[in-house]
């Protein structure tokens, strides 16, 4: 999967109309994921995940900004990401399908936040994006 | 048989009783169309499908978008008893339309992203949770029948 020219123009609409709330949408983003994947809090044993917790706003903060910073370097996400690859890989060993239900919850966000941001096009653009970014999160586990 | 809680059949029908089905359905088919094109694999005889603008203004993808989630209704209506309600879908898909099932759970996540485009804050976490469950359970229910 290729991220064309019109692709990487979207991606970069998206993020600079988000501007500052990327790191809300990211913690929103987990929020939804541990509500309707469950299965996704086995990975944060260590959080508190109720409701408003600073554990879950922080590392929102932290997932927006990897995605701020791959669509920053979006002819390069591999290299924009390469610490967060070995992270990943070497230490979180986050199976890899959950990097869909957290890119499918970032869409819903999205969408809920930005409904007109989030044409059909744009939708398809944003997508591939985070398909792109979980496989480079992902590509040295084995 | 999947339980369903008094809170879950509130959400799905406060949310279902304001959907406009037939703009829905067209607008959540035509985004499967366009998000994951190899769906159009499907639909040879749907005429043109060269582009977004194409795919959405395409009157035949309307009228299937209205069939899909008009089915969609009936699972609404009989949550406790979806397998017997889509058995002879099932079979159907199955069948004579010959439609992997990952293509449910796709159309399922679309349908997810464009309520929450018409609901906004209103398609809270739970509520989100309880629809990823009903699109799940209706997927299920698609594919059951499959030999």
């Amino acid at each position: 999967m290729v991220l064309s020219g019109a692709d990487k123009t979207n991606v970069k609409g998206v993020f600079s109309k988000i501007g500052g709330q990327a790191e809300d949408y990211g913690a929103e983003t987990l929020e939804r994921m541990f509500a309707a994947y469950p299965q996704t809090k086995t990975y944060f044993p260590h959080f508190d995940l109720s409701k408003g917790s600073a554990q879950v706003k922080g590392h929102g903060k932290k997932v927006a900004a990897a995605l701020v910073e791959a669509a920053n370097h979006i002819d390069d996400i591999a290299g924009a990401l390469s610490k967060l690859s070995d992270l990943h890989a070497q230490k979180l060993r986050v199976d890899p399908v959950n990097f869909k239900l957290l890119g499918h919850c970032f869409l819903v966000v999205v969408a809920s936040h930005n409904p007109s941001l989030l044409t059909p096009e744009v939708h398809a653009s944003l997508d591939k994006f985070l398909c792109a970014v979980g496989t480079v999160l992902t590509a040295k586990y084995r | 048989m999947v339980h369903w809680s008094a809170e879950e059949k509130q959400l799905i029908s406060s949310i279902w009783g304001k959907v406009n089905v037939e703009e829905c359905g067209a607008e959540a088919l035509a985004r499967l169309l366009i998000v994951y094109p190899w769906t159009q694999r499907f639909f040879d005889n749907f005429g043109n499908l060269s582009s977004p603008t194409a795919i959405i203004g395409n009157p035949k993808v309307r009228a299937h978008g209205k069939k899909v989630l008009t089915s969609f209704g009936e699972a609404i209506k009989n949550l406790e008893n979806l397998k017997a309600t889509y058995s002879k879908l099932s079979e159907l898909h199955c069948d004579k339309l010959h439609v992997d099932p990952e293509n449910f759970r796709l159309l399922g996540d679309i349908l997810i992203i464009v309520l929450s485009a018409h609901f906004g804050k209103d398609f809270s976490p739970s509520c989100q949770a309880t629809w990823q469950k009903l699109v799940g359970v209706v997927a299920h229910a698609l594919a059951h029948k499959y030999h």
